[in-house]
């Protein structure tokens, strides 16, 4: 009997020996961009300080992946442990409890050094729902050498009319060079993410406060005038197919004398490896109208989540915390250097001398994150979250709809006051059909 | 004076022919040239076609974050599996079909079509759901069974078509001579069909090695085939036009080189009985 309790207890000791080295697999579903595949390459400081906790990641183009981590998360499929969202899905998701609120960052996280843009877009009823890993608004990126041939001096903050007059005044179409590249491939994150905050500096909204759609209203008839007058005098041919990418590469190779788009371009526009004009490039922020007190810059951050179902939480929480605190910056820091740390998240950060050296895109980026207010977007005042972006389900349908119309006015193939009958009409059926509209 | 028109229209033919080729190819030779010029030279502006600095780099990075071997292996399985499957099913199926029609064999052969064109995204909620409920999320089993199942109404369609060019009096002569439902399905029909069947089989392992949106949405790592491997090096948002190109000419280097050594078989397959 003693023989047997003996053996009985020895197995038990050694199941629970067992139990307690059983690893802990994360699947961490992830965007392909340069900050998140180097923090693939840097996990062995998670892994060696948790050997308990195994990473299995899984890496997909953005709109791949939203696709894939909401119809996970809304079918409590259960297939992801950690997400990689961003600021359109927080609002959204945490109001319908899908997502773990992060309570447990830990002691040294300090959670009140995040930049308050970005925290206030991550959170939803005062809780975090997400933790930033990079963060980033949009700014006015241009040539210096091209800006003094023209006699001009760009101001730190701009305003559409001086936009206007230096593109007319650098464009020089039988060079190859065109005073301004914005965006123009139809998409909601696409050419609506730029358009939505440029509608935002002529002081026009998607909805007023009963969700009527605006677009009926002259503030908007302004913008897209604007944008598709500008484009049409001084942008680059095809510029109605151009997204950040086709831009990027227009503004390297030195064919763009300015270019409005996201922070995360100076790193790449300033890469002496990649580009021609490196050292040529000055950063000023993001134009307004003259009298409006709203610029056209947004805010964006892709940050790490918890899904509600996941039954690792607690290795998940660890994974995030670390992912995102001070100490993994300097690991990035220390590794590849302070001009490649992710930027926008942490107000420390901007006050490190040394990043400050090595990011010359540094405070004008700190200054459009701060400028972006994402529960007040516009002048007038506005029913929903988001300042590039309407925080609600039905807007990536909508905005692309409304994206394809207004990149057809840009191409030529109809006017700009049909254009904006058309996102008028479409719009309203489609809050109505969602029940919006009474 | 007909010699030398008949030369010219050959020749003119001949011309046409390699254009159209050349163009069909192009969208390849360019992933091809591009997976082997640095980031900046995949986005040079004019492009360079072929005097570039020739690297390695992005076959080697795709390499050091991916295990290609792993998605490659998925990849065959599914297709391979799915179109064995789906043979297996469809042959009786297109022989009931072709030799057996009632009045309804037209309108259940366009029922079948007409699941071709619903949007997949329709379905996608109920069989995430399915297959969440069922444990098949990320796994070979489930991938090869929707594969199998949205390539089906292709597979039958596609071989009712080469039936029917068989004429239905020699499976009478089998029958007969004796032979039974089964012995005239292997023995008789099924080698007369073997060009069909065999160019059925080629195009559904092309078509299963290419499906993306089911393989995308229902497979993370585990059961994850070429297709997620390609989907992780695009990027909106960043430079990786090179990176993304080496990992396609990856993906689809196994099906261009079984595609070039069966095109005698496809070709003459996907004529078959036209030339009657």
């Amino acid at each position: 009997m003693k023989l047997k309790s003996l053996i009985l207890g020895a197995c038990s000791v050694l199941a629970m020996a067992g139990f307690a080295r059983a690893d802990t697999t994360l699947t961490i579903a992830t965007v392909n961009n340069g900050d998140m595949i180097r923090m693939q390459g840097l996990t062995d400081d998670f892994t060696k300080a948790n050997p308990d906790i195994k990473l299995n990641w899984v890496t997909l183009e953005e709109n791949v992946l939203r696709q894939k981590v909401t119809t996970d998360i809304a079918t409590k499929g259960g297939q992801f442990d950690v997400m990689t969202i961003g600021t359109y899905e927080v609002p959204i998701w945490a109001k319908q409890n899908w997502l773990l609120p992060l309570d447990n960052l830990g002691s040294d996280y300090d959670v009140d050094d995040l930049l308050p843009a970005i925290r206030s877009g991550l959170s939803a009823g005062g809780k975090l729902y997400a933790a930033p890993f990079y963060g980033e608004s949009s700014y006015t990126m241009y040539r210096k050498d091209l800006m003094d041939k023209a006699g001009l001096k760009m101001p730190d903050k701009p305003n559409w009319a001086f936009i206007r007059e230096a593109a007319d005044k650098m464009t020089d179409k039988a060079n190859g060079i065109y005073g301004i590249c914005l965006r123009g491939k139809a998409g909601w994150g696409e050419n609506m993410a730029f358009l939505t905050a440029m509608s935002n500096s002529f002081g026009a909204r998607w909805f007023d406060e009963k969700w009527h759609p605006q677009f009926d209203q002259p503030e908007w008839k302004d913008t897209l005038s604007f944008y598709v007058d500008l484009m049409k005098a001084d942008g680059p041919p095809g510029a109605s197919s151009n997204g950040f990418n086709e831009n990027l590469a227009l503004f390297q190779s030195g064919k763009c004398g300015m270019w409005i788009d996201a922070t995360v371009a100076g790193s790449f526009v300033t890469d002496p490896k990649n580009s021609k004009i490196a050292k040529d490039v000055g950063f000023a922020l993001a134009p307004n109208k003259e009298g409006v007190d709203k610029r056209a810059n947004w805010l964006w951050s892709w940050a790490l989540a918890i899904p509600a179902g996941t039954k690792k939480a607690e290795a998940a929480e660890k994974f995030v915390s670390w992912a995102t605190s001070k100490h993994y910056l300097d690991i990035v820091a220390a590794k590849d250097g302070w001009a490649n740390v992710p930027p926008g998240t942490r107000k420390s950060l901007y006050d490190n001398q040394k990043y400050l050296d090595a990011a010359p895109f540094a405070k004008m980026t700190l200054a459009s994150i701060k400028a972006a207010d994402p529960e007040h977007p516009t002048v007038k005042p506005v029913p929903y979250v988001g300042v590039q972006f309407v925080a609600i389900p039905e807007f990536q349908g909508i905005g692309t709809a409304v994206g394809q119309q207004f990149s057809a006015a840009l191409a030529g193939q109809i006017s700009v006051d049909q254009a904006l009958s058309s996102a008028q009409q479409l719009t309203t059926r489609e809050m109505t059909k969602a029940g919006y509209i009474k | 004076m007909a010699r030398a028109i008949n030369t010219r229209s050959k020749i003119t033919f001949t011309i046409v022919g390699w254009l159209c080729g050349l163009l069909l190819f192009f969208p390849i030779l360019w992933t091809f040239l591009t997976s082997f010029k640095t980031e900046g030279d995949a986005i040079a502006n004019p492009p360079y076609f072929l005097f570039f600095h020739w690297t390695l780099e992005n076959y080697i990075e795709v390499q050091a974050r991916s295990d290609y071997l792993h998605h490659f292996l998925n990849s065959v399985t599914i297709s391979v599996g799915s179109t064995v499957i789906g043979l297996i099913i469809a042959v009786p199926a297109a022989w009931a079909m072709a030799f057996s029609p009632t009045k309804h064999t037209k309108d259940v052969l366009m029922w079948m079509l007409s699941t071709k064109m619903m949007p997949a995204v329709g379905a996608l909620i109920p069989i995430y759901l399915i297959f969440r409920d069922w444990g098949l999320l990320d796994s070979r089993i489930g991938l090869t069974a929707i594969v199998m199942l949205i390539n089906l109404p292709i597979i039958v369609w596609m071989l009712y078509t080469y039936f029917r060019e068989i004429p239905g009096e020699i499976l009478e002569a089998a029958r007969m001579d004796g032979a039974s439902l089964a012995k005239e399905i292997i023995y008789v029909l099924t080698p007369m069909a073997v060009p069909g069947i065999a160019s059925t089989l080629l195009l559904n392992i092309i078509l299963a090695w290419n499906e993306a949106f089911w393989t995308l949405n229902l497979s993370t790592s585990k059961a994850a085939p070429l297709t997620t491997f390609i989907a992780s090096y695009s990027s909106p948002e960043g430079l990786f036009w090179a990176k993304l190109s080496a990992a396609s000419t990856l993906a689809i280097a196994p099906i261009l080189i079984m595609g070039w050594f069966s095109q005698k078989q496809l070709v003459r397959g996907l004529t078959f009985g036209a030339v009657k």
